[in-house]
């Protein structure tokens, strides 16, 4: 597959104007995502209320499949509960190496538009890095709430 | 920008560049159906068919283990072993064969260095002297010997074209001064330098000196007598031959004081339970099995480099870069990164508003193989205050056609980004 392909308007619009750009000033749970290999390094903020995902907010310096994929997830997460987003985590994972039936029921909506990654083995790190970013911010949570 | 005088006669004849490329079957592939732009030179070159043969050669009838049996093979693989050293002694214009010690590449030679010498010699106090534009390589295996021996890293600063500051750098010379390790071409931004003065301001201080020339010798002649070096270190795949081999030169002086890196077979004289006495060079630092046949393959690699000259592929590929970087010059939104006036044929550039791996990824998609990344340089991106770079690095093969190849597609990039 042609990486060009995969640059479609969307991922292209969320890079130049990524969404819920910028750490929030009261989150309650942050984590860093580095990926060494492209030098893609980003920062989430969350602020979660009761299980529930009120806030996000992100920043960094990334390539254009990092950062539209980090913004549309601030966008998709937003809302949702906490166990909602570990689904698209879980989904967005499967989906980028291959393993999940976009044509079956899921919860990923628009973000289908990273299903091609999965065929440019360089890229997939770029796209997931967010998600696992997400990831390690709920699960540091864990640990800080034990206190 | 880079080396010589438009208006300056050619010293050189000039190099038959489409010959020369059907030396290299795999500039006929295809990438996407798109003929492959081959720009990635620094980090590993192309082998041309005259290489490839002697490595079949070696593999269907001339393989055995060296220095060990008195039969037919091993006396051949031997004899072939010992030819290919005497290839790089006139390569590298060493004083003796022995100097020339075969290691598994750069970064093993430095390894050699830094053990054999620094955990030898250095002591708490003493001062390392590096440069900001050191590959990793030439930078982690001194902060190892730094922090067993308590010694301290000193690094020369370079200018906002990336050429080192030589007044700078002299500076950084003490009492504790006990050793200098500088590159003589930088991978990222492609600055030669002035490594022969350099190397005469140590020895004004008593230190010696160790040279990375991973990028240097495969882009222009080196003569180890006349930069008076102490140590030299390149690896083969960067010089049209395999991986897994490398050079380390060294004064056979220092190399006779220094210890051994790795115990084993082939570099001993004598061994018991209480004592071992090791090997003369060359042997003493080629313990167990070498890689022969891409010791050997190296040395057919470093034959067809002389074969062309390294005079005359220095002058093309500075045509190339003079070429490049004017057509560079005159992209909007495109910024280099690395302009100093002696360059190698090394393009470090950024795109404006996109990120160097979606233009690596972009290109690719036109055939054209660009690195990006940090170069395994992270002080260069620090120094220049970038994340990444875009890197188009050049070998003799490539072609004026091919810059221009590399120029569209990163206009098309900057289109799809628009
Ligand atoms: C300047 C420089 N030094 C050292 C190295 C390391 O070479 P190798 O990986 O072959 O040991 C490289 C190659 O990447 C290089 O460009």
């Amino acid at each position: 597959m042609d990486s060009r392909a995969l640059y479609q308007e969307m991922i292209l619009e969320h890079n130049k104007k990524p969404r819920n750009w910028g750490m929030l000033a009261d989150a309650t749970h942050k984590a860093e995502g580095l990926n060494p290999l492209c030098g893609d390094h980003i920062h989430l903020s969350l602020k979660l209320n009761g299980g529930q995902v009120e806030a996000v907010g992100f920043e960094g310096e990334a390539c254009a499949i990092c950062k539209a994929s980090a913004s549309m997830m601030t966008v998709a997460v937003k809302g949702k509960s906490r166990t909602d987003a570990e689904l698209m985590v879980q989904e967005f994972r499967d989906m980028t190496t291959g393993k999940l039936d976009t044509h079956a029921p899921h919860h990923l909506g628009r973000l289908t538009v990273f299903a091609g990654v999965s065929d440019l083995p360089t890229r997939v790190k770029c796209a997931i890095l967010p998600w696992h970013t997400l990831h390690a911010a709920f699960a540091g949570s864990d640990t800080a709430s034990t206190e | 920008m880079s080396g010589r005088d438009s208006m300056q006669q050619p010293l050189v004849k000039p190099i038959d560049v489409a010959a020369l490329r059907r030396d290299f079957p795999v500039l006929d592939l295809k990438v996407k159906d798109k003929p492959l732009i081959f720009l990635d030179n620094a980090a590993s070159s192309q082998m041309p068919k005259q290489v490839i043969e002697r490595w079949v050669k070696y593999r269907s009838a001339q393989h055995a283990n060296i220095h060990r049996a008195v039969h037919y093979l091993s006396e051949t693989a031997t004899a072939e072993y010992e030819a290919a050293r005497r290839k790089v002694q006139a390569f590298l214009n060493a004083r003796e064969e022995r100097e020339c010690i075969f290691t598994s590449g750069t970064t093993d030679g430095i390894n050699l260095v830094a053990h054999g010498y620094g955990r030898k010699f250095f002591a708490a106090g003493d001062e390392i002297i590096l440069t900001t534009l050191e590959h990793h390589s030439n930078i982690v295996p001194w902060q190892m010997v730094a922090e067993e021996k308590g010694a301290k890293i000193r690094v020369v600063p370079v200018n906002d074209r990336g050429e080192l500051l030589v007044d700078e750098y002299r500076k950084l010379f003490s009492r504790n001064t006990r050793f200098v390790a500088m590159t003589h071409v930088s991978n990222a931004l492609g600055t030669i330098n002035p490594v022969k003065e350099m190397v005469a301001i140590a020895h004004e201080h008593g230190v010696p000196v160790l040279v990375d020339g991973a990028q240097a010798a495969p882009h222009l002649k080196v003569d180890v007598q006349d930069l008076d070096c102490d140590f030299y270190a390149f690896s083969g795949h960067k010089v049209c031959g395999p991986t897994g081999i490398g050079v380390l030169y060294g004064k056979a002086a220092l190399l006779e004081k220094m210890q051994p890196f790795k115990g084993g077979g082939d570099m001993i004289l004598s061994v018991t339970f209480d004592k071992t006495t090791y090997a003369q060079i060359p042997a003493k630092f080629e313990a167990g099995t070498p890689p022969i046949g891409e010791a050997i393959t190296l040395g057919a690699a470093l034959d067809y480099l002389s074969g062309i000259g390294l005079d005359r592929i220095a002058a093309h590929e500075t045509d190339l870069l003079d070429y490049a970087t004017d057509r560079f010059n005159r992209l909007p939104g495109v910024r280099l990164i690395g302009t100093a006036e002696k360059k190698a044929a090394v393009l470090s550039f950024a795109v404006e508003g996109v990120h160097p791996h979606d233009v690596g990824s972009l290109l690719n998609d036109d055939g054209v193989a660009i690195r990006t990344g940090h170069h395994c340089a992270q002080p260069v991106m620090q120094r220049f205050k970038v994340p990444a770079t875009c890197r188009a690095s050049f070998a003799f093969y490539n072609t004026t056609d091919e810059v221009d190849a590399l120029v569209a597609s990163i206009g098309r990039v900057q289109k799809l980004f628009a």
